[in-house]
């Protein structure tokens, strides 16, 4: 049955996941359509960064189902550089390649994976790290850049790749406060382009401001969830109001 | 224990694989005096390093500065030049001035080889200690020694009890790599005639003509000794690890 | 159980040995060191002062073509055996990480058998059983005295290459891989385009450090028949018979390599310092 976009862009059903003996994902469902932003908190440890990297396939699932535009992503036959090119993941530590420039940064998996034509990736490259207000930065190497202007370029890469989905996986959380807002500036850009996004975050003033749809994780397992509105002014669990009585 | 040399002799006759070493009683204590004379070189050798290691490190930290560039000279050479050329010069080179005239009117060297040899490598080996204890040394932080000043320790009581414990820690992998070197580095003394394990060896295939056997059984002595020593020192490190020290 | 443990944390001494040479720098340590070396050699001189000082250094400049010729081929011995060692060692480090379990346990133990052998040991075991010549095809290749132990010192170049390939592969932070696996980069890609490229900065001074340790074992081929300087030396002081000559001979030989790896030594030193500050 061929996935249409009336359907959830990606849709996570049960999911199993442990290491070793610890079990980090303890049968978790959520569904994404498309253009949703779809923000996860939590506690730390809770498993929030484990699901973002299942979705990606970087993390292998013990049981369950997860779907990106209809494909199973824990099928074994699975090709990972289609399933790739569609999710787009930014990291908390950038993880930017050092020894490439900023350009070359966007540049190489368009070139190297996609095999696109190198004039055109790297227009399309400038423009993307214009988009990220990163003009006059693109010989820079990552080592030149701050901590916000590095994210910003890691987001850029991964738009290089054209995705249908986004995952940022706590990408203000290694950032002096400064330079926090920037990147924050840029994930909203692209959300309001219709971008669909599913963030990690500890920033609950973004999430409210800018999520559909907020999930709260404990242990493995979404605790509640919501629209923002409605989860931040009358969190139902105990244990949901405790986090947020903390953070907030 | 005899079936087993007996084994080796059967094997030998059906085979064609020759271990003299096994079935023959003079090649078997040969063998086995050389391996004796090697443990010794090496035992000879990790201590002495390790002494010159420390005294080197020490004087390197000395206010002296004349002190310090006669061991930081000391250092360069020996890392800089051939353990061999080392070991000729002073067994062939200092060894023909340092003699002893017998009653009869012959001259004899007064160092035997096997003295020779340990001197050259401890020697030798010790220029790469005094830099792996300076490190580790370097790596104590100057409140600790502050610390102890303060509470009335000398220079030399805060290096003893203080400094060197923490430094030694800090070393130990360095080190056991250093004296990985040193133990492989004993079979230079083959070169003076050291009857050590690659001498007796070397005689055993030159009678014998079993040069692939000899070699085999040299290399897996050699690896087997060395695992065993880096394995003793591994339990060394994880016996001696203080939480929130060393790598 | 693993009887040979890898020594990974001591894999670089460069690394730890750098602080002290830092110190004792430039021309001052060459004075230095030239000093000790002398210290050594004029109480010696002056023991048994039969011959002239003169006669001496004549001496020794009648001999220094020959020197000069059998030190040329340590140079060649230690560039050949960097050579093969490199080319042998990096995929046998690249095997080390490899996701093939067999693949890694196989390459580990070959790194480890080469590293724990002695060098003299291992030049003993190329020389007596390496042919002397060898049929490539229909060709029969001789295999001089000097290949066979270039070939003999290139086997724990090898094992130490394969081991700081392995170090610097994974002192490359986990990211890196995550990452480039996210953009859909293939693990070969990921290892040459982005693993690869960062290993070679960090590898450079300890493979610096190697080619110093190759270099000063080359005269260990001296013991096994090579026509190399510390062979030639032997036999000038032979043809000499001379006492007096074994001290300076022998320091002779000493500054010569000294002033080939001191240098080695400074810039490997130089470079660390300066990747080190980099990061």
């Amino acid at each position: 049955m061929p996935w249409t976009p009336d359907q959830p862009l990606i849709h996570i059903k049960d999911v199993h996941k442990s290491f070793g003996s610890f079990a980090v994902l303890k049968g978790v469902s959520l569904d994404v359509a498309k253009s949703e932003v779809a923000c996860i908190i939590g506690p730390s440890g809770s498993g929030k960064s484990t699901l973002l990297r299942c979705i990606n396939a970087l993390v292998p699932i013990d049981s369950g189902s997860i779907l990106v535009e209809g494909q199973e992503v824990h099928d074994p036959k699975l090709d990972k550089l289609a399933l790739r090119r569609k999710v787009g993941m930014v990291f908390q530590q950038y993880n930017l390649f050092p020894h490439r420039t900023a350009l070359q940064n966007v540049m190489m998996a368009p070139i190297h994976v996609l095999k696109q034509d190198r004039q055109e990736v790297e227009a399309r490259a400038r423009r993307l790290l214009a988009k990220v207000r990163l003009v006059g930065k693109e010989s820079a190497y990552p080592g030149e850049l701050s901590g916000g202007q590095q994210q910003r370029v890691a987001i850029a890469r991964s738009l290089a790749m054209n995705p249908d989905v986004m995952l940022f996986d706590e990408v203000t959380a290694a950032l002096d406060p400064e330079t926090v807002k920037e990147v924050l500036v840029t994930i909203r850009e692209l959300a309001e382009e219709g971008m669909t996004c599913m963030l990690v975050t500890h920033e609950m003033g973004f999430a409210r401001e800018l999520a559909d749809h907020i999930y709260f994780t404990d242990r493995g397992i979404i605790v509640e969830h919501g629209p923002p509105a409605e989860f931040f002014a009358n969190p139902r669990d105990p244990r949901t109001r405790e986090f947020l009585s903390q953070i907030l | 224990m005899q079936p087993v040399w007996n084994w080796f002799r059967w094997l030998y006759e059906t085979t064609g694989i020759n271990l003299t070493i096994f079935y023959d009683a003079y090649d078997r204590h040969r063998f086995f005096d050389g391996f004796l004379t090697s443990l010794e070189l090496m035992a000879s050798c990790i201590v002495l390093s390790v002494i010159v290691g420390v005294v080197g490190a020490w004087v390197q930290g000395s206010r002296s500065k004349a002190l310090r560039l006669v061991v930081g000279g000391y250092i360069q050479v020996f890392r800089n030049t051939p353990p061999l050329i080392q070991l000729y010069f002073f067994y062939f080179g200092l060894g023909s001035y340092i003699t002893i005239e017998l009653a009869n009117g012959r001259t004899i060297p007064l160092v035997s080889n096997f003295v020779w040899a340990i001197l050259c490598l401890s020697i030798n080996a010790g220029a790469f200690n005094v830099e792996i204890f300076r490190s580790g040394i370097e790596a104590v932080p100057s409140t600790t020694i502050e610390a102890a000043e303060a509470l009335g320790y000398n220079r030399l009581k805060a290096y003893i009890y203080i400094v060197l414990p923490l430094a030694f820690r800090i070393s130990l992998p360095a080190l056991n790599n250093n004296l990985v070197n040193l133990i492989k580095t004993t079979t230079l003394a083959y070169a003076i005639a050291v009857p050590e394990l690659l001498y007796v060896s070397n005689q055993i295939w030159s009678d014998n003509l079993n040069v692939p056997e000899m070699m085999n059984v040299l290399l897996i002595v050699y690896v087997a000794l060395v695992g065993l020593f880096v394995l003793g020192m591994t339990r060394l490190e994880r016996a001696l690890r203080v939480p929130g020290i060393g790598l | 159980m693993p009887v040979i443990l890898p020594l990974s944390p001591a894999l670089n001494p460069a690394r730890t040995e750098g602080n002290a040479i830092r110190f004792f720098r430039g021309r001052r340590g060459i004075i230095v060191s030239v000093l000790v070396l002398l210290a050594f050699g004029i109480p010696a001189a002056h023991a048994q002062a039969a011959p002239g000082p003169l006669s001496i250094i004549a001496t020794i400049w009648k001999w220094t073509p020959l020197i000069a010729s059998g030190f040329l081929l340590n140079i060649i011995i230690s560039f050949l055996a960097m050579a093969i060692g490199t080319v042998l060692g990096t995929p046998l480090g690249l095997a080390q990480i490899s996701p093939q379990r067999p693949v890694r346990s196989v390459s580990w133990f070959v790194t480890q058998f080469f590293r724990n052998a002695p060098w003299l040991v291992l030049l003993f075991y190329a020389m007596l059983l390496l042919p002397f010549n060898m049929q490539i095809g229909g060709i029969s290749i001789a295999l001089p005295d000097w290949l066979k132990a270039t070939f003999g010192l290139s086997l724990p170049v090898m094992a130490n290459m394969s081991e700081l390939v392995r170090g610097a592969v994974q002192s490359i932070p986990h990211g890196q891989w995550e990452s480039a696996e996210s953009l859909a980069f293939t693990r070969r890609q990921t290892l040459w385009m982005i693993i690869l490229p960062q290993c070679i900065k960090r590898m450079l001074p300890p493979w610096m450090n190697l080619y110093a340790i190759l270099t000063v074992a080359t005269p260990l081929c001296s013991i096994v028949g090579v026509n190399e300087s510390m062979t030639l030396t032997n036999d000038a002081l032979a043809a000499e018979a001379n006492h007096a000559l074994l001290v300076p001979m022998y320091l002779y030989l000493l500054a010569w390599f000294f002033i080939y790896c001191y240098p080695i030594a400074r810039w490997t030193v130089a470079l660390e310092r300066r990747f080190a500050v980099k990061g």
